[in-house]
């Protein structure tokens, strides 16, 4: 619901504008079309994908907050994020409902006003562009935005092909004929079938919708996608088949990627590194494999002990990471994060089973043991002791990191 | 955790031959579908987006949208016959002997009373407990579902509740009648994956304590392989596999279930690439000869679509959809625990 109201017509809107584009775009969709939707481009894995180093997006110390409805003190929902994202990586941010994470994608896309920090899209902070800077930066569609319900770029009354080259022909770029050219690359690119141009959204299911969506997204290509929960919609196997989309994108078209899920699942296999979000607050970043084999935080340990699986040997259960019973009253796992959250302390210790006096101060985010700054880091005051403080399967917990 | 069904002959739910038309009865999107479940089992529904899930589990609770309708088949609840039941008689059924949760809490509540005034209400009207005693009742009920602080929920809106939270709630209703079938569309597939986790340990708890009979849907076999003792595949509005939660995991026999295993949420955290099921199932409605499966079937052969495919008993509780069932290979889940982690 929230989300509704935070929509942001005008940047779905704007968009797509790049006159190199005709013959640059169809001489690459033309090689990627076949590979889309089919098993090659996924099968590079993550792990041994050499990304490129050069930084793309860099978000330093981002804080924001809202008014609060009755007056009084502001509603801190951003608190010192740092994030980063390389062309052509897949970064995934994970937290749970209201901890930050379309607030976050929209500080980035400077559709909020943060309080603190900076959001530099190749070394330029774009969080602050005003009037004709940032009318000009959308104009040039380096970012673009996907929506969990595709509905939310697709006008129901245009037809997709129109949707898709919506963009494109508010800036006027090329020829009619050239401009349904690109929208026939753009939907190949994504792996429907050109036909579907002429359908209205009602038309397709909810999967072919969300790749249509991510068409409009891509034909202008953009450097940096933002995808806000782009499968949370969807069913087990349409989920898939989008992530595997997301994951060649990003491969062919070096567009870097920050894809936001409340769920983890759908991060593994495609992202190259996470971002767990907790009320606001980074709690954990690092490797993908390395975080979910070794969670460094009781929170994603928890989030990983909580997914349901087809095969259960050795999974931690996650009442063991839960607070005991009637261990703190006012512990309420499911509340409204904002809205309840005390002032300083770390923002997990309502849920968490390992809290001790120390965690009424804020725990610094500090690197992995082991690790190089910037790598791997975790925030909790102890990092080292509450694993030993489990009992029951602890395999998820014990596996040596590489 | 799933426990054993109480054996056979125990049947609270017998679903037997059920076709489903949408449309004004156009369109047939439901094939005949037979299936039960005992008192105290959990049966799980899996399947794709479209596959009928849903509409088996409105004509269940009476409940089928304008234009949809139960065309065959018989329904029977513990010596009552469903299909066509009149109102009345459905209003001595439903809330009491059979309820139901769906994905989207907040829509089953009156946004302008209170949580707790709604679950009393249903504690009278339902149950009939009298005013002093419901409101009780209702505190006491909250907190049985896991609910902190209790009585200050009672007092609040549905608006200020989380989903988590929302869910919780209607569970709390849904139970409140003391009923043998709680019918379970989605229920925790809007919740984040801790709220849904903590959801489905508590279905688990009410299972034990009440003898609760839970028929859940989900489109994700792994949310079926935590709460149920028996699992139902369906594909394009029919039965194509049924068997024992953790026998079909172990060793599918229909490739669509196979399929499934594949896609599904498997906490396998150095997976490659995500799984798909490549194609698309078939229109609702479509004429096909054959096995509905066949266009997107790795194993498909000429005497695939000869034909109308029948579900084949296997064995006691195990059935499959596949002329080619006993001559392919396929592979299961892995090592399965007979319990989830609950
Ligand atoms: N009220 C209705 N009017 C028309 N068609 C309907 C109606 N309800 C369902 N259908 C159609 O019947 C088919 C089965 O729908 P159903 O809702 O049972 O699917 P499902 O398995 O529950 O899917 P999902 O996982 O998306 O919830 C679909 O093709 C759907 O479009
Ligand atoms: N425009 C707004 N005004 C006030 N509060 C807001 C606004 N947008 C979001 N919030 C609050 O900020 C928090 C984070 O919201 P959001 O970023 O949407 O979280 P997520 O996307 O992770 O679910 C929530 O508590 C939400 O209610
Ligand atoms: S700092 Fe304390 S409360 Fe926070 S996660 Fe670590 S142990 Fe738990
Ligand atoms: S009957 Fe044939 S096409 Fe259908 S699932 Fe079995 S092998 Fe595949
Ligand atoms: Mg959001
Ligand atoms: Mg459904």
């Amino acid at each position: 619901m929230t989300n509704t109201d935070l929509a942001d017509t005008d940047l779905a809107d704007t968009d797509l504008a790049d006159t190199e584009l005709t013959d640059d775009g169809r001489a690459t969709t033309g090689r990627a079309a076949t590979g889309v939707a089919a098993t090659g481009v996924g099968d590079t894995g993550t792990g041994t994908v050499a990304v490129p180093q050069t930084e793309l997006l860099r978000v330093e110390g981002l804080g924001l907050s809202f008014p609060r409805p009755g007056g009084g003190r502001r509603v801190r929902v951003l608190d010192d994020v740092d994030l980063s994202v390389r062309a052509g990586e897949l970064v995934g941010v994970i937290g749970e409902t209201g901890s930050g994470k379309t607030t976050l994608a929209r500080a980035i896309a400077g559709l909020g006003a943060p309080d603190a920090g900076r959001v530099l899209l190749d070394g330029v902070d774009i969080s602050r562009l005003r009037g004709r800077a940032q009318r000009d930066f959308r104009r040039s569609g380096a970012l673009q935005f996907v929506f969990q319900d595709p509905l939310r770029a697709l006008d129901p009354d245009l037809t997709i092909g129109a949707s898709i080259a919506e963009g494109l022909a508010i800036t006027g770029t090329g020829t009619r004929a050239s401009r349904a050219e690109q929208v026939s690359d753009a939907l190949r690119r994504v792996g429907l079938d050109p036909a579907v141009a002429d359908r209205l959204p009602a038309q397709i299911s909810g999967g072919q919708r969300q790749r249509a969506s991510i068409a409009r997204a891509v034909i202008g290509r953009p450097r940096l996608l933002l995808c806000d929960e782009p499968v949370s919609a969807l069913d087990a196997s349409n989920r898939n088949h989008i992530l595997r989309l997301l994951d060649g994108l990003r491969r062919q078209l070096e567009v870097g990627i920050v894809l936001i899920s409340h769920d983890l699942s759908s991060l593994a296999g495609i992202a190259d590194r996470v971002v767990v979000l907790y009320r606001g607050r980074v709690v954990e970043d690092g490797p993908i494999a390395d975080v979910f084999s070794r969670p460094q935080h009781p929170y994603t340990a928890l989030l990983i002990a909580s997914a349901p699986s087809v095969r259960r040997q050795d999974r931690l259960d996650p009442a063991s990471l839960r607070p005991a019973a009637g261990a703190d009253p006012g512990a309420d796992s499911d509340s409204d994060g904002a809205a309840r959250r005390s002032a300083g302390g770390c923002v997990f210790a309502h849920r968490c089973r390992f809290a001790t006096h120390a965690c009424a101060e804020t725990p610094p985010r500090r690197a992995v043991a082991g690790r190089p700054a910037g790598e791997w880091a975790a925030a909790c005051h102890h990092v080292e002791t509450w694993r030993d403080q489990v009992t029951g399967s602890t395999a998820i917990l014990k596996e040596s990191s590489a | 955790m799933p426990e054993p069904g109480t054996g056979r002959g125990d049947q609270l739910l017998t679903v037997d031959g059920v076709r489903v038309a949408i449309g004004g009865g156009r369109t047939e999107a439901v094939h005949g579908v037979s299936f039960e479940v005992r008192r105290g089992e959990a049966v799980g529904i899996v399947g794709e987006s479209g596959s009928g899930k849903t509409l088996v589990c409105r004509s269940v609770l009476g409940v089928l949208a304008p234009g949809c309708a139960v065309t065959a088949g018989t329904i029977d609840f513990a010596g009552t016959s469903l299909v066509g039941l009149p109102r009345r008689a459905w209003e001595q059924l439903r809330g009491t002997r059979i309820s139901a949760v769906f994905q989207d809490p907040a829509s089953y509540l009156n946004p302008s009373q209170t949580v707790g005034h709604q679950l009393a209400e249903q504690l009278r009207v339902k149950v009939g407990k009298p005013r002093r005693e419901a409101r009780t009742a209702a505190v006491a009920l909250f907190d049985a579902m896991g609910l902190h602080e209790p009585e200050r929920v009672y007092h609040q809106y549905p608006h200020e509740l989380s989903g988590g939270m929302l869910q919780r709630v209607v569970l709390a209703i849904a139970v409140s009648g003391e009923p043998e079938l709680l019918v379970a569309d989605e229920a925790t597939t809007a919740l984040d994956v801790t709220i849904q986790a903590e959801v489905l340990e508590l279905l688990g708890r009410l299972r034990r304590e009440r003898g609760l009979a839970v028929l859940a849907v989900s489109h994700d076999l792994a949310v079926i392989a935590e709460l149920c003792d028996r699992v139902l595949v369906f594909y394009a509005g029919e039965l194509v596999e049924t068997g024992p939660t953790a026998e079909v995991l172990d060793s599918p026999r229909h490739p669509y279930t196979e399929a499934l295993l594949r896609v599904a949420s498997v906490g396998d955290w150095d997976r490659r690439t995500p799984d798909v099921i490549d194609g698309e199932p078939p229109p609702v409605g479509a004429e096909i000869r054959g096995c509905r499966f066949a266009d997107r079937c790795d194993f498909a052969a000429p005497q695939c679509r000869s034909g109308p495919v029948p579900l084949t008993e296997q064995a006691p509780d195990r059935a499959v959809r596949c002329v080619r069932a006993s001559e392919i290979a396929l592979s299961g889940a892995g090592a399965i625990g007979a319990g989830a982690a609950v």
